[in-house]
């Protein structure tokens, strides 16, 4: 790799100032004064029907303005997915339904003058339900007699295997091989079930929108998303509006985490602004954005692992089964990514199958969440690998070192399973895992600490590890696009498509512009995820932004470059070959003249041949290279109590060449730290009759600063040939291994084996009560979460 | 919360007066609990003027005005000198420093909340509770009491006797309220033994405590046995943070662990 | 009802109902890096400093702040920016919700001059949580900041 300037440099954000001096940024900063104040009321059911609802009272409130029920919107089914089109999740939504099938389902919305009079307006809407029965244990969902769904209108866009009569959003099936057949002629067996909780995403900006009619009369919609296209896209769909009278636009986003890759308050916005004709703004409290907006998708998956008695794993079966909740987004994509960014992993089997059903509960919707199906696949499965290796009386890592997927190896899965369809096939061509878990071990001191040490009477310290694996970008599907337009006095804008949702993506693609052009970063001025203004671009989502973006700005600034180079020779009157580029100003390589950039743009502008050079690129991936990690954990736990406490975090990544190495750690150590808040304390819970208990941060516990005592990040040196400069993702790959590897460091410790997350103190107490033999705790959880 | 007035006493005199002028008006201590709760009041009496935030000492006792925000509680020296320093602690693992920069010891008393990390080590602590109009009232006597409070704490009132402490609160990350916590003082005269949130208010373990009062000299053995006892003769009750079983057997392994601790034993 | 205060070093007379709370006074009288994380007074997003303590504004009731010093991060300005210099530097800075709280919480820290061990300090910025970072980039760049840095 030729050496770089700005690209895998230690560069600053361009826009961390800004953002710590408190300048307007964010969604909520540009709400227009006079707006309109939105509430929605929510549904304090499970599962009903709307047999009457009158609004008439809350409209008669001084100050309301407009109240919006069911009635008020037509009738066109959508998903409030932001996928690429056609979208691979059901359309079973309804902007507002007659049914609502969550407690916090939105039944109406009131828009007021201020929020004291919208909260008021609430209460005054009377609405008489029919309550049914409410489907609430997802592995009771399949053929229940309560169906979720059986609203008319609602489709597949194409064939998911959604089966609604069954309460089943979307399934799936594939098999290499025969694997009963592999199993049966296995030496060695393990087999056992898992299961993971709904996580919340919690980014600290809440979902926010606000809505204004232009001059141009147009439907101005700012709003908080990663997935602006997408979302200009449904609202026209669901709401009959032209798409050429929207305009959305996307501000700072104060966190997403795939919880913004969805149409949240957009809807009832754009609508109240289209009917009063004035500015509106929705912005969800946090009560909202736990009860009402995703979560992510809790499965159960059966993991079945043969192998031959020195430790080669023939076969895998998994079987999975997902709980979309109230609606379908996502339900086939993630359950889908649980194997095929899992078990890829381990390619040197001989047969392999991934099946299962994703359904559908009375709960809040599941949908996308970082990692996306592939957190869930990877406890399973890096738990089961130290399983199967105790079986063999292997060490776990061995075990994985002897069977793992290494350069220039392929796996049959990314041929067979794709995004909702098929895959595409394709070779690592950079895959350093190797070296990560061999570094990983140095770092954590494996050798000397596998698998504990014993520290005072009750405590004792022990490790564990995971590997993984994600993707970079959806290929053959999602597209991104960048234009860079020259100024005078030689500085450029970028104008991209991709969200920038805190991950620093404006950063990296200025980054990668300024690079192939040859400037300082501050000469590349980003405006981001503008329908109206920036190109296209799918969206922050499956780890796409800087392999998939981050391409097209390549292209855009190699195109430029050209461009450039052409009229420098013009100018100078030379050929292009002539001329050598050295970004803020070109050589005559015959008489060393030399002609500044500067120069160049203002002729361009004002004096000579006059013209604005822009150019626009776009790229869409012809494979996804996925990056990979390595996680070792440490952890000192309390033999008495079952308390742990993390003491070091040890992640070795694969992710290609990093754009931003800081940035880059960056995305990796709050993956790690959101996986081990998913891993230990984080778990939306709800109450028997579906009401939310985890709905606040005092009941939902993520981590803070204090709880996660030292974070070790490195990368691998890697180079993937295909992405810009050298690169892979990064956004994803750092919350998939923590679940496993603390799973396995408890077992290391004390013997129990957790086989539901989060890995809470009190179910490895039971464990361990269950293990010794003592009579077991009356109404206690057993170890694999069930209640008893 | 809504209230239509917002009142700032003059005096104590007059704070008490409007007080009992309607059912709904209430005292402001931080506001921090009023803002979660949804009572509409009608006027909310804010006693920051009155001087109420000072912690003198004298020989025997320490003061705490009611308005005392748990900042000062952790940064005060003459507090930390007692039992160990348990109170301050305690208060040091309340949620951040904005919040115990605004929360009171009044209100933290006041509400007898069952989460409380205040009133577990006040309790093991034996202190006392000065009102306006009642006077001293025990600490242990006011947790029994129920009802809507209608007189004014001034201040909480701490013994400064030589003692040792322990505490320990159970949470899920350090920004929580507690599964469970444990307190235990050890004077000269004797062991107090509180356990709070279990999840309901703090208590003594008074069986636990009496058992250790005829015991001879304290050993691994009898402080097991006083450990048992508070595990088996205190309510436990199941929330979505635990089981009873599980903070039942938090309360013995700590009880055990503070015991050994405050009589100079290893673990 | 009126109250007079002074904000970032400029009196400033506010109306506002008995009730009201600090975050949307300041929000309403156009202090725009005054944000809300949460309901129940549990993120720290609205962090400010009243007479130079760390108070969370969502729960301060304006009306208690009559006569009082208020500092919202537009009045050090100067300090959020060397203190971003910092984050960027440790690429400590990710969607930045949570950035002007921090800020204002680690001012009011530097002013106290007390010294902080990196124990001290995760312990001192418990109640600002951050959803992006994972901490100790930030923790690191504080550091930095305050000069601790070994
Ligand atoms: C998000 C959050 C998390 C918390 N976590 C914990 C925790 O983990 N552990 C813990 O121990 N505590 C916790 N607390 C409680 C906190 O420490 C305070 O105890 C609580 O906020 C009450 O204090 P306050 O000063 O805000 O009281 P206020 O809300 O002002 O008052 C509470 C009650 O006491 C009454 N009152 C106040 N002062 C007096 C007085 N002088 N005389 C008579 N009545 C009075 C009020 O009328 C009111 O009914 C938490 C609080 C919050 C908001
Ligand atoms: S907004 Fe969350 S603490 Fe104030
Ligand atoms: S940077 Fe996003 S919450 Fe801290």
């Amino acid at each position: 790799m030729k050496k770089t300037k700005t690209v895998n440099q230690k560069v600053r954000s361009i826009d961390g100032k800004g953002i710590m001096m408190g300048r307007a940024a964010y969604t909520d900063d540009f709400a227009p004064k006079a707006a309109l104040v939105i509430k929605v009321l929510r549904s304090p059911h499970a599962f009903a029907r709307i047999k009457r609802i009158d609004k008439s009272k809350a409209e008669a409130l001084p100050g309301v303005e407009i109240v919006l029920t069911h009635e008020d919107f037509p009738r066109n089914p959508f998903t409030r997915a932001g996928q690429g089109y056609p979208e691979p999740s059901p359309h079973d939504k309804f902007a507002l339904d007659d049914h609502v099938r969550y407690v916090g389902d939105e039944i109406a919305c009131v828009a007021a003058h201020d929020e004291k009079t919208a909260e008021a307006a609430l209460k005054l809407i009377e609405v008489d339900y029919e309550v049914k029965e409410p489907v609430l244990d997802f592995e009771k969902a399949k053929g229940n007699e309560s169906v979720i769904h059986a609203e008319e209108s609602i489709h597949e866009m194409f064939p998911i295997g959604f089966d609604p009569e069954k309460n089943v959003a979307a399934a799936y099936h594939m098999e290499v091989d025969d694997v009963e057949k592999r199993l049966s002629e296995s030496e060695v067996t393990i087999e056992s079930s898992f299961y993971t909780q709904a996580q919340a995403h919690t980014a600290l900006e809440p979902h926010t929108v606000n809505a204004r009619i232009d001059y141009l009369n147009r439907l101005v919609i700012y709003s908080s998303t990663q997935t602006p296209f997408h979302v200009r896209r449904i609202l026209s769909q669901a709401l009959e509006i032209p798409l050429n009278r929207i305009r959305v636009i996307k501000p700072r986003v104060g966190g997403g985490f795939g919880g913004k890759q969805a149409i949240h308050g957009e809807m009832l916005a754009a609508m109240v602004t289209m009917k009063t004709k004035k500015p509106s703004r929705l912005t969800y409290t946090r009560k909202e954005v736990f009860e009402a907006t995703y979560s992510r998708h809790p499965m159960r998956i059966d993991m079945r692992l043969g192998a031959t008695k020195d430790g080669r794993i023939t076969a895998i079966d998994c079987y999975g089964l997902s709980d979309t909740g109230a609606y379908g987004e996502h339900a086939l994509t993630v359950f889908m990514v649980t194997g095929s960014k899992v078990l890829p992993l381990y390619n040197k089997v001989d047969a392999v199958r991934f099946h299962g059903d994703i359904v559908y509960t009375n709960r809040m919707s599941s949908g996308a969440f970082r990692g996306y199906g592939a957190v869930q696949g990877n406890y399973a499965l890096e738990s089961a690998i130290d399983m199967l290796a105790e079986k063999l009386g292997m060490d776990p890592l061995a075990l994985r070192q002897k069977n793992m997927i290494a350069e220039g190896e392929s796996s049959p899965i990314f041929e067979i399973m794709g995004e909702g369809t098929a895959g595409t096939a394709m070779n690592m061509e950079s895959c350093k895992l190797d070296y990560c878990v061999k570094r990983g071990m140095e770092l954590i001191g494996y050798k000397d600490k596998y698998p504990r040490q014993e520290i005072g009477k009750n405590k004792l310290r022990s490790v564990g590890m995971a590997i993984a694996m994600q993707g970079s970008g959806i290929p053959y599907i999602d597209m991104g696009a960048a234009t860079i337009k020259l100024n005078d006095d030689g500085f450029y804008n970028l104008l991209v498509g991709a969200t920038d949702i805190g991950q620093g993506s404006d950063t990296i693609l200025a980054q990668i512009a300024a690079e192939e052009l040859g400037v300082d970063v501050e000469k590349m001025v980003v405006y981001s995820s503008d329908t109206d203004l920036t190109p296209f671009d799918a969206g922050a989502y499956a780890s796409s932004t800087t392999y998939v973006s981050g391409n097209a700005v390549w292209k855009a600034a190699k195109t430029m470059k050209e461009r450039l180079i052409a009229e420098a020779a013009r100018s100078l009157g030379v050929e292009p070959e002539d001329i050598e580029f050295q970004g803020t100003s070109f050589k005559n390589k015959k008489d060393d003249e030399e002609l500044t950039l500067s120069d160049l743009s203002n002729t361009l502008f004002y004096n000579d041949d006059q013209k604005q050079l822009s150019v626009t690129e776009s790229y869409y991936g012809t494979k996804s290279p996925p990056p990979f990690m390595a996680g070792f954990v440490e952890i000192e736990i309390d033999k008495e109590t079952g308390e742990y406490e993390v003491i070091d975090y040890v992640s070795v990544v694969d992710c290609g060449v990093t754009i931003n190495p800081k940035l880059a750690q960056g995305q990796i150590e709050g993956g790690v730290v959101q996986g081990l808040g998913m891993a230990m304390t984080e778990d939306v819970k709800i109450a028997a009759n579906g009401k939310l208990i985890t709905a606040d941060f005092l009941n939902y516990k993520i981590p803070t600063g204090k709880d996660i005592r030292k974070l070790t990040t490195e990368f691998a040196e890697s180079y993937e040939k295909s992405g810009p400069y050298g690169a892979k993702s990064v956004g994803e790959i750092g919350i998939d291994t923590p679940p496993a590897a603390i799973a396995n460091a408890v077992y290391n410790a004390l013997g129990v084996r957790i086989k539901s997350l989060p890995v809470t103190p009190e179910k490895i107490l039971s464990a361990l009560k269950e293990k010794n033999g003592k009579h077991h705790m009356m109404g206690m959880r057993s170890h694999d979460g069930r209640n008893l | 919360m809504k209230f239509a007035n917002y009142h700032r006493a003059e005096s104590i005199e007059d704070a008490y007066e409007i007080l009992q002028k309607d059912k709904t008006n209430t005292i402001v201590g931080g506001g921090l609990w009023l803002k979660l709760s949804r009572r509409e009041i009608d006027t909310a009496v804010d006693l920051c003027d009155l001087g109420l935030d000072t912690i003198e000492e004298d020989e025997d006792v320490i003061r705490i005005g009611a308005m005392t925000t748990l900042s000062r509680i952790e940064e005060s020296d003459a507090l930390r000198n007692v039992a160990s320093g348990i109170f301050p602690r305690a208060v040091s693992f309340i949620m951040g420093v904005q919040l115990r920069n605004v929360a009171t010891i009044g209100g933290s008393v006041m509400g007898r909340y069952g989460f409380s990390d205040c009133i577990t080590p006040l309790l093991a602590l034996d202190a006392r509770l000065d009102f306006h109009e009642r006077g001293t009232v025990p600490l242990v006597d006011f947790l029994h009491e129920k009802g809507k409070v209608t007189d004014i704490l001034k201040a909480v009132i701490i013994e400064k006797s030589a003692a040792k402490g322990f505490f320990k609160k159970v949470q899920k990350t350090a920004h929580d309220f507690p599964i469970l916590n444990v307190a235990i003082v050890k004077k000269e005269k004797g062991t107090r033994i509180a356990i709070g949130s279990r999840p309901s208010v703090a208590s003594l373990a008074k069986e636990a405590m009496e058992y250790l009062e005829k015991a001879p000299t304290p050993d691994e053995v009898i402080i097991a046995e006083t450990a048992r006892l508070a595990k088996e003769t205190l309510k436990y009750s199941s929330n979505h943070r635990a089981s009873a079983e599980y903070r039942a057997h938090l309360a013995e392994v700590y009880t055990r662990r503070g015991l050994m601790e405050v009589n100079g034993l290893e673990d | 009802m009126k109250i007079e205060t002074v904000v970032n070093g400029h009196k400033r007379i506010f109306d506002i109902t008995p009730d009201e709370l600090l975050a949307d006074t300041l929000k309403r009288y156009d202090y725009t890096s005054v944000r809300k994380g949460c309901d129940t007074t549990s993120c720290g997003v609205c962090t400010i400093l009243v007479d130079g303590s760390p108070v969370p504004s969502c729960a301060y009731l304006t009306a208690r702040a009559e006569g009082k010093e208020i500092t919202t991060v537009e009045g050090i300005a100067e300090e959020a920016e060397r203190l971003a210099e910092h984050f960027g530097d440790e690429g400590a800075d990710q969607c930045g919700f949570c950035n002007p709280g921090i800020a204002l919480s680690v001012h009011a820290l530097k002013l106290s001059r007390k010294s902080f061990t990196e124990e001290n300090l995760r312990h001192y910025l418990v109640g600002h949580l951050c959803r992006c970072s994972g901490y100790q980039s930030q923790i690191k760049a504080i550091q930095r900041y305050l000069g601790d840095a070994k």
